[in-house]
C-alpha cells in the first residue's frame, strides 16, 4: 500500500481529536452521576444500618415520639429513637412557610408582569434576583437579631420556635417562588390576554380566568421549589427553632427539624454507633424526600404538558 | 359585586401585596448594611477572631472563603465544562442522556447538608483528608457542579445552530467546532454564569461544617509553601469559613461582642455576594462587547 492510500485509511488528526474530546466530556458527565450515585450510596447504607444492624423497627422510628438515642429505655432495652418531633417538624415549617409565601409571591409576580412591567422590572426584578442569591446564614442571623426577639416579646416564652423558623424560611423562600413565578407569567402568550381583554374582560378577570389557569402548572412547580429548599434548609432553621426535640404542640416553644438535629448531632457521635446511625437515618430522610420532590415536580410538568 | 369593583379591589390587594413584599426585601438587606457596616475596618477585616474576647476580627476567615471558592471553582469548571459540552454537542435523546439529566437535577436539589454529610463520611472520614479545605472544596465542587453545568449547557445552547453548521462546512470536526467556534462565542455568558455560581459558593455553609471545619488555626502570612502546616496555602489545614464563622458565633453565643462582630461579617459576606451578582452581568455584557463586533 502507498502512502497516501494508508493515509486515507488512517483516521485523520483531528478525528482522533474528536474521540477523544468526546471521550473527555463523557468523562466528566459520568463523574457527575457517579456522585449522585455514590451520594445515594453511602447515604442509604448508613441510615439503612440503623434498621438492618441495630434492629431498630421502622415503626419505632417513624412513629415514637421520644428523642434521646443516649438513653436506653428501661422497658424495651433500646434507645429512645422516637423521630416523629422532627419529621413533624420539619413538615410543618415547610407547609406553613410556603402556605404564608405563596399569595406574597404570586401577588408580587402578578404586579411585576401584568400591572406594572415597568416598575416591576426596574425595581422588584433586580431585588428579587439579588436576595435569591443571600446566603442562608444572613436570614438566620436577621431571625436571631429581629424576629426571635420580636415574637419573644409578643407571644412571651423563648421566642425560639415553629413560627420563628416558619417566618424566616418565608423569607428565604420568597424570592425563589417569585422568581419562578414570573417565569411562568411571562411565558404565558400574549394572545391568550389580548383575546381575554378583547371579549370584554376587566383586567382582573382576565388574570384570575386566563392568565392564572394557563399558568397553574408552572406556579405549582415554583411552589414545590420553594418547599424542597425550605426543607432541606439547616443553619437558618437551626438558628431560631430552639433545637429541642419536642414533640411540636404549638407554635412558639422550642422545636426542632430533621435538619437541624443533624447540623447538631453529626459531630458529637461515634462513627458507627446507634447513636450515629439514627443520624444518618434522619439524612435518608432527607435524601428521599427530596427525591419525592423532584417526583412531584416531574409529575406537574407532564400533567401541564397533556393540555 | 360588579366585576369593575373587583377588578379594582383585586388591583389594590395586588399593589398592597407587592408594596410590603418589597418593604420586606428592602428593609433586610438596609437592616443588615446599616447595622454591619460601622463595624467594618481595616482592623476587623484582617485580624483573626477571638473567641473569649472582644476586639476580634474575621481576616482568617475571609482568606479561608476566598482560597476554598478559587479551589472549588477550579475542580468544578473543568467538570461542569466537559459534562455540559457532552450533553449539549454530543449527547443524542435516548435513555442515557434523560438519566444524565435527572441524576444532574437530583442532585441539584438535594440539600447542602447531606452533600456535607457526604463529603464528611467519604472524604473527612474514609479517605482520611481530616477537616481540611480540600475536603471542603470537594464538598462544595459537589454543591456547585449541577448548577454550574446546567448554566454553561444553556449558554451553548444559546450560540445558533448556524456557527456549528459553519464549523462543519469548514471541514471542522465538532470537537474543534466546540473548541474553536462555539466555545468563544458562548464566553460571555459561561463567565457570567461562573460568577453568579461563584457568589453561591461564597455564601455557603451546611456543606462546609463537617468538611472543612468550624476552627480557623493561626496563619503565617509570610509562609507560602503549600506544605508548611500554618501556611495560608496548605489544603489540608481546617479552614472555617466566613459562613461557617458567622453560624459557628452565633449559635455557641460566647463571644462578648458577638452582635457586633456576627453584624460586621454578616455585611460583608452580603457585600461580596452582591459584587459578584452585580459584576456578573457587567463582565458578561463586557466581554460580549469586546468579543464580538456588536
Amino acid at each position: 500500500m502507498d502512502k497516501i492510500t494508508q493515509k486515507l485509511m488512517q483516521k485523520s488528526e483531528s478525528t482522533k481529536k474528536d474521540s477523544l474530546g468526546r471521550a473527555i466530556s463523557l468523562a466528566a458527565l459520568s463523574l457527575i452521576v457517579i456522585v449522585v450515585i455514590s451520594i445515594f450510596t453511602f447515604v442509604m447504607s448508613r441510615g439503612l444500618s440503623t434498621f438492618f444492624h441495630d434492629g431498630v423497627h421502622v415503626k419505632d422510628f417513624l412513629l415514637g415520639s421520644t428523642w434521646n438515642p443516649s438513653v436506653i429505655n428501661p422497658q424495651t432495652k433500646q434507645p429512645y429513637i422516637g423521630a416523629l418531633p422532627m419529621i413533624l417538624g420539619s413538615f410543618i415549617v415547610t407547609f406553613l412557610a410556603a402556605i404564608v409565601a405563596t399569595p406574597f409571591a404570586i401577588g408580587t409576580s402578578l404586579f411585576m408582569t401584568e400591572i406594572a412591567q415597568k416598575r416591576g422590572a426596574k425595581i422588584m426584578q433586580p431585588i428579587i434576583e439579588l436576595l435569591v442569591g443571600i446566603p442562608s446564614v444572613v436570614y438566620g442571623v436577621i431571625g436571631l437579631t429581629v424576629i426571635v426577639p420580636f415574637i419573644r416579646q409578643i407571644f412571651g416564652g423563648s421566642g425560639f420556635g415553629i413560627l420563628s423558623g416558619t417566618i424566616v424560611l418565608f423569607v428565604m423562600i420568597l424570592p425563589t417562588i417569585t422568581s419562578m413565578t414570573v417565569d411562568t407569567l411571562k411565558s404565558v402568550p400574549r394572545h391568550y390576554r389580548e383575546s381575554a381583554l378583547a371579549i370584554g374582560a376587566t383586567r382582573w378577570q382576565m388574570i384570575y380566568k386566563v392568565v392564572l389557569r394557563a399558568a397553574t402548572p408552572g406556579i405549582l412547580t415554583a411552589i414545590v421549589f420553594g418547599m424542597a429548599r425550605a426543607f432541606g434548609e439547616a443553619l437558618a432553621v437551626q438558628m431560631v427553632i430552639g433545637n429541642a426535640a419536642l414533640m411540636p404542640h404549638d407554635l412558639t416553644s422550642p422545636a426542632s427539624t430533621l435538619t437541624s438535629v443533624l447540623t447538631m448531632g453529626i459531630g458529637n457521635t461515634v462513627m458507627g454507633s446507634l447513636q450515629n446511625d439514627v443520624l444518618w437515618t434522619l439524612a435518608m430522610i432527607l435524601l428521599l424526600m427530596s427525591l419525592v420532590f423532584n417526583l412531584v415536580v416531574r409529575a406537574i410538568g407532564r400533567k401541564g404538558e397533556l393540555k | 359585586m360588579n366585576a369593575k369593583t373587583a377588578d379594582k379591589i383585586a388591583t389594590g390587594v395586588i399593589y398592597a401585596i407587592s408594596g410590603i413584599v418589597a418593604l420586606i426585601l428592602i428593609s433586610m438587606l438596609a437592616f443588615i448594611l446599616i447595622r454591619g457596616v460601622p463595624h467594618l475596618s481595616w482592623h476587623f477585616l484582617t485580624s483573626p477572631a477571638r473567641a473569649f474576647e472582644a476586639g476580634g476580627g474575621i481576616g482568617i476567615q475571609l482568606f479561608n472563603s476566598f482560597y476554598l471558592l478559587i479551589l472549588a471553582m477550579l475542580i468544578s469548571f473543568p467538570i461542569a465544562l466537559g459534562a455540559a459540552i457532552y450533553l449539549n454537542e454530543y449527547a443524542k435523546k435516548g435513555r442515557f442522556t434523560s438519566i444524565v439529566r435527572t441524576a444532574i437535577e437530583i442532585l441539584s436539589s438535594l440539600p447542602s447538608v447531606v452533600v456535607g454529610l457526604f463529603g464528611f463520611l467519604i472524604f473527612v472520614v474514609q479517605f482520611g483528608f481530616g477537616f481540611s479545605i480540600l475536603s471542603g472544596a470537594i464538598a462544595l465542587t459537589i454543591f456547585n457542579l449541577p448548577l454550574l453545568t446546567r448554566s454553561i449547557e444553556t449558554s451553548l445552547a444559546q450560540i445558533p445552530n448556524l456557527q456549528r453548521e459553519a464549523g462543519s462546512a469548514l471541514g471542522l470536526s465538532r470537537w474543534e467546532t466546540v473548541i474553536h467556534v462555539i466555545l468563544p462565542a458562548a464566553v460571555p455568558s459561561i463567565v457570567t454564569g461562573v460568577v453568579l455560581s461563584a457568589g453561591r459558593v461564597f455564601g455557603e455553609a451546611a456543606a462546609l461544617i463537617y468538611t472543612a471545619g468550624q476552627s480557623a488555626p493561626a496563619l503565617n502570612f509570610a509562609d507560602w509553601n503549600p506544605f508548611n502546616i500554618s501556611s495560608p496555602l496548605n489544603p489540608m489545614r481546617p479552614a472555617e469559613t466566613l459562613a461557617v464563622h458567622i453560624w459557628k458565633i452565633n449559635s455557641e453565643g460566647i463571644m462578648p461582642d458577638l452582635n457586633a462582630v456576627s453584624a460586621g461579617a454578616s455585611a460583608v459576606l452580603i457585600i461580596v455576594v452582591l459584587l459578584f451578582n452585580f459584576s456578573a452581568r457587567k463582565i458578561g455584557a463586557k466581554l460580549y462587547k469586546k468579543l464580538t463586533s456588536a
